[in-house]
């Protein structure tokens, strides 16, 4: 298990250091960065002085590793256009996407879990059909359109839910909140509800299938044999089984949350690290980029290793030696 | 024996036919496909107007509402937009975008993907590891997030270049799909045989391994087709995808939700409903193909 776990810790920093070469590259050679610190209009003195300044004068693998050693203490350079640091002004963001995206997962795992068992327990009723026919259409509409079909519907036609922005917030220490308030409470809810619609579709065909192969198991008839309670039975025995890929597959998912954030958070002004990446790609503010990817990488790689941990503590028959 | 082996083909083929047609999610979905690429196909002859030709659009006409209502116009059985494009017209252009870009990248990233992961699998070693390691780092990025962020450091926008990071984000699937395969393929009897008997390894890979590899890759390029018409329309949407000269459905739905506060809903409404009758069009014909070849994916 330590091996394992040395292993894939050694495997994700060796991918960290790739995408650190590819975002230094991007850094360096889209664009003159010497035209975008000193502004179009600078002389060529001016230029030279701030060539010299940033080290940007030195060979290429020497400001390599000077990029590297000031990444690993956090130090990705300041953004071109708010001349703020730019791991400061990502981390500023980074609570209002972290609490949509648990928002949103909790919504999909309880829905998605819960409408599964529904549909593997009575496979060929009214509501079965019904749901199933709803999670087709689930992965059929992208993200942004359920945003805006959310908006059209509950914002604009009924006029009953804020369609922009977190609403109040509470600042705790260096967490700013919105799950405080009633008003961050109605704020979250279009967004979050967007944001799990296609994990929800995928989870509940996944509970679905799982549900279908377990429940035909010795195991399972042995549990009904034993006169144990279908809510026993399918809850206990049959469900924790099904759980396995479930957490698996909604682990694996991560950067596709990620990615969906950027959307939801453009259609409902919310100001996480998606909204600001999208701004900046516009402002083509590259240390703010660079230092989104990095953040990125960082964290997905990070939840891929725990998912395999957990992995292994949900199924005791796994061992990685 | 040819005229023999002719017939069982024709069995085999009057069989999959008919199954088509038993099927109705098979036969609703291929009937919406090939609308869409009738519709896409045979734009200019079907559009009203040519919303991209600057002579004919007319600013005067922006912000119509569809023909049956008050202020409609019939010449713009849809509405427009607030250029004055009639919202038919681009959708049927808008069509053709959708199209060229998912059938290219299915194309392109189909041949990328099961090349590498063919040959990963069938020599192992470093080469395997390799192309492997990489698919996974492109796999826990996703797909959506790679391709935002590759047209995020692009400079150039067009077309071409949402096609190619699309292709870069997109192999990846591929390559693990086909490389399932080929790891047991190879170890079948008749391989060995194959390879005894004299044949080269690229004529064991790509005429005994390849074709028996292949039923999982016609579904997995049928729901791709559909994933990435929808991540076209979503890169277009958030303005990083094909530049503003042309049409996409992303686009329009776009430019119509700064108008839905105004109730202006055709700007969103119709595009989104052709974006979802596609897609839901491809799916419903990828689950009768899946049933059909019944592999294991």
């Amino acid at each position: 298990m330590t091996t394992y776990l040395a292993k894939r810790l050694i495997q994700g920093v060796i991918v960290l250091i790739l995408v650190s070469m590819v975002c230094f590259a991007m850094f360096r050679f889209t664009g003159d960065p010497v035209v975008m610190l000193a502004g179009k209009d600078a002389t060529y003195e001016e230029r030279e002085q701030i060539r010299v300044a940033y080290g940007l004068d030195r060979p290429v693998y020497a400001q390599y590793f000077s990029f590297l050693k000031g990444a690993m203490q956090g130090d990705f350079g300041r953004s071109y256009v708010s001349q703020i640091d730019a791991l400061d002004t990502i981390l500023e963001r980074f609570p209002a996407t972290f609490e949509l995206a648990v928002t949103a997962m909790c919504i999909s795992f309880v829905l998605g879990v819960g409408l599964g068992v529904i549909v593997s327990i009575s496979p060929n009723g009214v509501i079965s059909r019904m749901i199933m026919a709803g999670s087709l259409v689930g992965i059929s509409i992208p993200t942004f359109l359920i945003g805006i079909l959310l908006v059209m519907f509950f914002s604009v036609y009924l006029n009953i839910m804020p369609s922009f922005g977190r609403g109040d917030t509470v600042q705790i220490g260096f967490w700013r909140t919105g799950l405080l308030t009633l008003s961050g409470w109605q704020h979250i809810l279009l967004p979050a509800l967007t944001l799990s619609g296609y994990q929800l579709a995928v989870l509940i065909r996944l509970t679905r299938a799982g549900m279908r192969e377990t429940l035909s198991e010795e195991y399972i008839k042995t549990a009904w044999a034993k006169g144990l309670s279908p809510a026993k039975v399918i809850l206990k025995h049959a469900l924790r089984n099904v759980m396995i890929p479930v957490v698996t597959i909604a682990g694996l998912s991560f950067g596709e949350l990620i990615a969906f954030s950027i959307v939801t958070e453009t259609i409902f002004q919310w100001p996480g690290m998606g909204n600001l990446l999208l701004t900046s790609i516009f402002e083509t503010d590259q240390p703010i980029i660079v230092t989104y990817i990095m953040l990125a990488a960082f964290i997905i790689l990070s939840i891929n290793i725990l998912v395999d941990l957990l992995y292994a503590l949900l199924n005791p028959r796994i061992r990685y030696d | 024996m040819t005229s023999e082996k002719g017939l069982m083909r024709k069995i085999i083929a009057s069989k999959r036919m008919q199954s088509f047609l038993r099927d109705p999610s098979g036969i609703v979905g291929g009937i919406i496909l090939f609308a869409f690429f009738f519709a896409a196909l045979f734009a200019p002859y079907l559009a009203p107007t040519d919303p991209y030709d600057l002579t004919t659009v007319d600013l005067a006409n922006f912000l119509l509402e569809p023909s049956w209502m008050d202020q409609g116009v019939s010449a713009f059985p849809l509405g427009t937009d607030d250029q004055g494009r009639g919202i038919l017209s681009t959708i049927l252009y808008g069509l053709r975008t959708s199209l060229i870009v998912s059938v290219s990248v299915v194309t392109i990233s189909s041949i990328v993907g099961i090349i590498l992961g063919m040959l990963g699998a069938y020599y192992g070693g470093i080469l395997d590891a390799f192309i492997m390691r990489t698919a996974d780092t492109v796999f826990s990025f996703s797909t959506t997030l790679l391709a935002v962020l590759l047209l995020g450091v692009f400079e150039s926008r067009g077309l071409f270049t949402v096609i190619i990071a699309i292709c870069i984000a997109d192999w990846v699937k591929y390559a693990r799909t086909i490389r399932g395969s080929v790891l047991e393929i190879k170890e079948f009897p008749y391989v060995t045989a194959a390879r005894s008997s004299g044949a080269g390894d690229f004529r064991i890979l790509f005429r005994h391994i390849l074709p028996n590899a292949l039923p999982p890759i016609f579904v997995l390029m049928a729901v791709d087709m559909a994933v990435v018409i929808m991540l076209e329309a979503t890169l277009s949407f958030l303005g990083v995808g094909v530049p503003l000269t042309e049409p996409s459905l992303g686009m329009m739905i776009a430019i119509g939700k700064n108008y839905i506060y105004a109730g202006m809903w055709w700007m969103v409404v119709f595009p989104g409903i052709t974006l979802i009758g596609m897609v839901v069009g491809i799916n419903l014909f990828a689950d009768w193909l899946r049933e059909e070849l019944n592999p294991k994916l």
